[in-house]
């Protein structure tokens, strides 16, 4: 078992070149500045462990020292079981040693105080963690792992035992660690110290939980407000999608193409998008607005601002989804059933209240439950349109950047909504799943579906045209808006907005990029590209370890993974400044946070259409792959890769362009230095200036627009059997189930 | 291709359990090198379990498994040297023909120049020498077949395994393929654990057949000690169909034993046969009718159908219902008249369990 110690070995040397050659501790000006190779080893600042030992009294870094040299010894050890057994043990402990002490100390000593009552002051504190810890953490991690897969783990694959194990490390980390941050921090003061007045005050106040609209005739609290929001939300996508889905598929709409294009959508468009183009609707200089004042002398209202336009805006954005949803749900309804139903006697009338709807039941509910999150979760639309008093998600954004700034009320808020979401989110998988009446057998389900009853045909049509009409209204609103020079009052074509966001000047030294948005427009781009491989890559490899390998814990691995797609943005937002702000991890203000912010919120969609692509491969080619001497890591990359291509273009696809549109969670991570596009746009909303928020919007729908249709474009299509039944062999756009804002 | 690379295969006291579900409670056998044995049952009997524990694709609960002398019962797939030719092939759809050859030549650290000459040599062995270029799916079922086989083959493995390779072939293209693996085998010496729930496949192709029932070894030997003295009453009728009836053994004298079935006696191969009341498997060639109404087994036809170059008859007695194949297609008995029933010398077998040696274990 050579290859056994060997890749111990190499684990172990790279733990103690971290330890001897690196820095221990969080550089300041970031480590791949390089800046502190001037200094290195001999300052404080960026010393490596070794001297953080010996020069600076961090005694207890020696414990991990010691560690890694038990590991060392340990390869010594013959019996493989054993061996493995002492490996394991080994890196939990070592791993575990690393958090705690990164807690435990802090800056200016223990932040928990039975350390001091245990071990006594500490004459210095530590900073976060830097590159040497990162890595030698990371080293025991990979030991734990090899440790199990010498005991014979996943039959002794240390490729999969690692992988698995380092994504529970992740994952962990980066969404378990700060939601739990978040709990901790409501209930602390400022300075750290257990404080439960702040939760006591906050869990009870009447502004998040009176019922006045209903008893008293003011408003409800936000978290009734919020809940009432989604319901309405969910109820009306959910009518409008299965409309839309009914009239796709059982009647003999001419448009039918279009329909489909409608599914592009809500992938494309930055969730504030429809709000500001419903402003430009609605609001009190918005076309409408102004044209019925002028013409039939009605008032201008602000009824737009408030729940009534953050309802039509939501119901705008997600109608596609639910679309998307119900048209598998509707299609699926086998055509014997209700053919079968027609020869019984019944009348198309009774073949659809008591065959087709009841069959599709439980996916009107599904449609209903994720709509119901992604209303929770949209943060983009109550920010344009209800402005201060709007709805958990933003109220949890000004309790934080506002004037207020209390974050243990954020925290509580941010809780409250986990709360709604997951149980939606349990709701949906508990309750739900094995409940699907309405499959595609792949068998030739002959037959035809029937015709809807009249007046349901008549709603159906009643329904979507208006709505079909209304959207296509709104996205020239978005497209058009750009080129006018001030909404309503002044209505006159400019390029000005252009000009102010994106004008280039050719100066001697070069190109200049003179206009406002450039700079938040490349660094977007940047933190799209480098984390849209690492999202793919990610879901990819999780796809891959739940389809194919058995493991204890697998569906609870999945089940986590699934869940962190249910945690809104900004409670995603909020939890990763609690955790990332202060030692032994801090983050904020770096492009990395932001990458791993979009890697852990997207890589759920890779997850799925990993899972759906895999599932579809037949397991015996990895097995064969296998028994021809591959490892399960050239497994991967000869066969399981290359036959999952067009699932690997989507996933990359989508999280390049979810990156580049998501805000939620982004509004709260953006920095001086990394600010992205869309958390702009909302700052220029802000500031009102309509013209070029909105002509940087449809700027980056047209960006994304190129990009999908170039992806398309590239990715051919390859025959690999007769009749082509490889796994997604089409190159399909890919496509968002539950889009959270 | 060397052929000295045959190795032997020890199973000993292996057991695999799924979660609480026995698949294989215990078994222990030895495969001698260069032998191809056959693991031959029901579906669901563990025949494809043996074999992936065999090829590392499943670990064994408990147990030793030994190929070619070293102990490989924690070894992972991708280190055991065997190799596999799967039910549904797994050729790689996005790689040629000689590529899916060269495939375990390049993870074994061959160049990829030198496997692919290796590779082609393989494809001409089977007869697919202008081939290499094509994708699997521009291959017929035959042809891609026998790419499974040269790929397995390639790596010149101590053992090859082969799960139900013949199952997605249509009859015809069935009896040559058997054929020409065994050829194959014969000529390059390999030893070869041959998976089928068919028993003239079985027959045609193996040197030793493993019978398994419900993860146990039914009985093991040769194609014909199983069909000629099956240990059971299931083994009989796997081994081609047989009509098991109760008879007694009324004496048993040198090499002829004489036996009683109903009122009818006849003298059948002793092979060790005790006096009592014992099974009778009667293969359904086995049985002669005559028109007759009075004799000592007598029977009526419940049932006939014509089938070209035989008839097939039910008939029933007071021993029993009898399965019969009758060659003389000129005469047909009539439903519902009488016969007389008798037996031909050979296709008759006693079934008792102590006859036969209840392990198996051989050629070590
Ligand atoms: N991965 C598995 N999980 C649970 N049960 C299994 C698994 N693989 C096989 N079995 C069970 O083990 C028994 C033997 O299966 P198998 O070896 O595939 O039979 P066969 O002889 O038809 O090849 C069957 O009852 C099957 O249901
Ligand atoms: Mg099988």
């Amino acid at each position: 078992m050579d290859n056994s110690r060997r890749r111990v070995t190499i684990v172990l040397a790279l733990g103690v070149a971290a330890f001897l050659l690196l820095p221990w501790y969080r550089i300041d000006s970031g480590f791949f500045a390089l800046d502190w190779l001037a200094g290195f080893p001999g300052d404080a600042a960026s010393a490596p462990g070794i001297l953080q030992i010996f020069s600076y009294d961090r005694w207890w870094l020696g414990i991990a020292v010691l560690m890694m040299l038990a590991g060392m010894g340990a390869r010594y050890i013959d019996d493989p079981m054993r061996r493995g057994t002492l490996f394991a043990w080994i890196g939990a402990v070592g791993v575990i040693f690393l958090a705690l002490q990164g807690l435990a100390i802090g800056f200016s000593g223990w932040t928990w105080t039975i350390g001091e009552g245990l071990f006594g002051p500490l004459q210095e504190g530590q900073p976060s963690m830097g590159a040497g810890a990162v890595i030698m953490a990371l080293g025991f991690v990979l030991l734990f792992a090899f440790g199990f897969a010498d005991r014979g783990a996943m039959r002794g694959d240390a490729f999969i035992v690692a992988s698995i194990t380092m994504l529970v490390f992740l994952v962990v980390i980066f969404v378990f660690y700060p939601i739990g941050s978040m709990f901790v921090g409501a209930f602390q003061d400022f300075d750290g110290s257990f404080n439960s007045e702040g939760f006591a005050k906050n869990i009870v106040d009447p502004s998040i939980w009176s019922l006045d609209c209903i008893v008293g005739g003011n408003r409800c609290g936000v978290a009734w407000r919020t809940l009432f929001l989604a319901i309405l939300t969910a109820t009306g996508s959910t009518v409008m999608g299965l409309a839309f889905a009914l009239l796709a598929t059982r009647t003999r709409f001419p448009f039918k193409k279009g329909l489909r294009l409608l599914t592009v959508l809500p992938i494309i468009t930055p969730p504030f998008v429809v709000g500001l183009a419903l402003i430009l609707l609605f609001g009190r200089s918005g076309v409408v607005t102004q044209t019925l004042s002028s013409v039939f002398g009605i008032e201008p209202g602000r009824w737009l601002y408030g729940l009534t336009g953050i309802w039509i805006a939501q119901v705008l954005s997600f109608t596609p989804i639910s679309f998307l949803v119900l048209i598998g749900v509707v299609e699926g309804v086998s055509p014997s059933m209700e053919e079968a139903s027609q020869t019984l006697r019944a009348d198309r009338w009774r073949t659809f209240w008591h065959v087709s709807l009841p069959l599709m039941k439980p996916g009107l509910a599904n449609a209903f439950l994720i709509a119901f999150i992604e209303s929770m979760a949209d943060f983009g639309n109550p920010m344009v349109l209800g402005g201060s008093h709007g709805v958990l998600s933003t109220d949890i954004f000004f309790a934080v950047v506002g004037s207020q700034n209390d974050p243990t009320r954020a925290a509580v808020l941010a809780m409250i909504l986990l709360v709604f979401t997951l149980s939606a989110f349990l709701a949906q998988r508990l309750w739900l799943s094995g409940k699907n009446f309405a499959t595609v057998t792949g068998k030739g389900d002959s037959g035809q579906h029937a015709a809807l009853p009249k007046p349901i045909s008549i709603a159906v049509h009643a329904l979507v045209i208006p709505w079909m009409i209304f959207t296509v209204v709104v996205y020239c609103m978005i497209l058009f808006g750009g080129f006018v020079k001030t909404w309503g009052l002044d209505n006159s074509l400019t390029f000005a907005h252009y000009v102010k966001a994106f004008s280039i000047s050719f100066e001697a030294d070069g190109v200049a990029w003179t206009g406002v948005a450039w700079n938040s427009f490349w660094t977007t781009m940047e933190i799209a590209l480098v984390s849209a491989p690492l999202t793919a890559a990610v879901g990819l490899l999780t796809a891959y370890l739940i389809v194919r390998q058995k493991f204890a814990g697998r569906e609870l691995f999945e089940f986590a993974l699934m869940m962190s797609f249910a945690i809104p943005g900004t409670v995603i937002g909020i939890s990763y400044i609690m955790a990332f702000n202060l030692p032994p991890l801090e983050m904020t203000g770096t492009a990395a946070i932001l990458v791993a912010c979009f890697v852990f919120r997207n890589m759920p969609v890779g997850v799925r259409g990993g899972v759906a692509a895999m599932s579809q491969l037949d397991k015996s080619l990895d097995e064969a792959s296998l028994t021809l001497r591959a490892d399960s890591f050239r497994t991967i990359r000869k066969v399981v890769l290359p036959l999952l291509r067009p699932a690997i273009n989507a996933a990359l696809v989508y999280s390049f362009v979810r990156a580049i549109t998501s805000i939620s969670a982004v509004i709260f991570l953006v920095s001086a230095e990394y600010n992205m596009a869309t958390s702009y746009i909302v700052g220029l909303v802000e500031n009102g200036e309509y013209g070029v928020a909105i002509a940087y919007s449809s700027t980056l729908i047209v960006v994304m627009v190129a990009i999908i249709t170039g992806f398309q474009y590239l990715v051919g299509e390859r025959r690999l059997r007769r009749e082509n039944r490889v796994a997604g062999s089409h190159a399909r756009l890919p496509i968002p189930q539950e889009k959270t804002a | 291709m060397k052929s000295n690379s045959a190795g032997s295969v020890v199973f000993e006291n292996v057991c695999k359990t799924f979660g609480a579900f026995v698949a294989i409670p215990d078994l222990s056998f030895t495969i001698s090198p260069g032998e191809l044995v056959t693991l031959l049952g029901p579906s669901g009997c563990g025949k494809t379990t043996t074999l992936r524990m065999l090829a590392g694709l499943e670990h064994p609960s408990a147990g030793r498994i030994l190929i070619g002398g070293r102990d490989v019962t924690m070894l992972p797939a991708n280190e055991r040297d065997v190799s596999m030719v799967f039910q549904s092939y797994a050729l790689f759809p996005h790689m040629n023909a000689l590529d899916n050859v060269a495939y375990g030549l390049e993870s074994s650290g061959l160049k990829k120049k030198e496997a692919r000459e290796q590779a082609e040599a393989v494809l001409e062995l089977v007869g697919l020498g202008g081939f290499g270029q094509r994708l699997p799916a521009e291959l017929s079922g035959g042809q891609q077949q026998r790419v499974a086989v040269a790929r397995a083959l390639a790596l010149e493995p101590q053992v090859l395994l082969l799960d139900e390779p013949l199952s997605n072939l249509d009859a015809r293209l069935r009896r040559r393929v058997r054929t020409e693996i065994r050829e194959l085998q014969q000529r390059l010496g390999f030893t070869a654990v041959y998976v089928t729930h068919d028993q003239d496949e079985a027959l045609a192709v193996s040197d030793r057949v493993v019978i398994m029932k419900d993860g146990e070894i039914a009985q093991a030997g040769s194609p014909r000690e199983l069909y000629e003295a099956p240990a059971s009453a299931f083994i009989a009728d796997f081994m081609g169909e047989a009509n098991v009836v109760d008879c007694e053994v009324l004496t048993s004298e040198g090499d002829r034993a004489r036996i009683r079935i109903g009122a009818l006696e006849h003298f059948i191969p002793a092979r060790g046969a005790r006096p009592g009341p014992a099974r009778l498997a009667v293969r359904p060639n086995a049985v002669t009718l005559e028109p007759a109404s009075e004799a000592a087994l007598s029977g009526t036809i419940t049932h006939s159908a014509y089938l070209g170059d035989h008839v097939e008859y039910e008939v029933k007695t007071a021993a029993g219902t009898f399965f019969v194949v009758d060659p003389a297609v000129d005469r047909s008995l009539e439903t519902a008249s009488s016969v007389a029933v008798g037996f031909r010398d050979r296709g008759i077998a006693l079934i008792q369990p102590d006859l036969n040696e209840p392990g198996f274990s051989y050629g070590i």
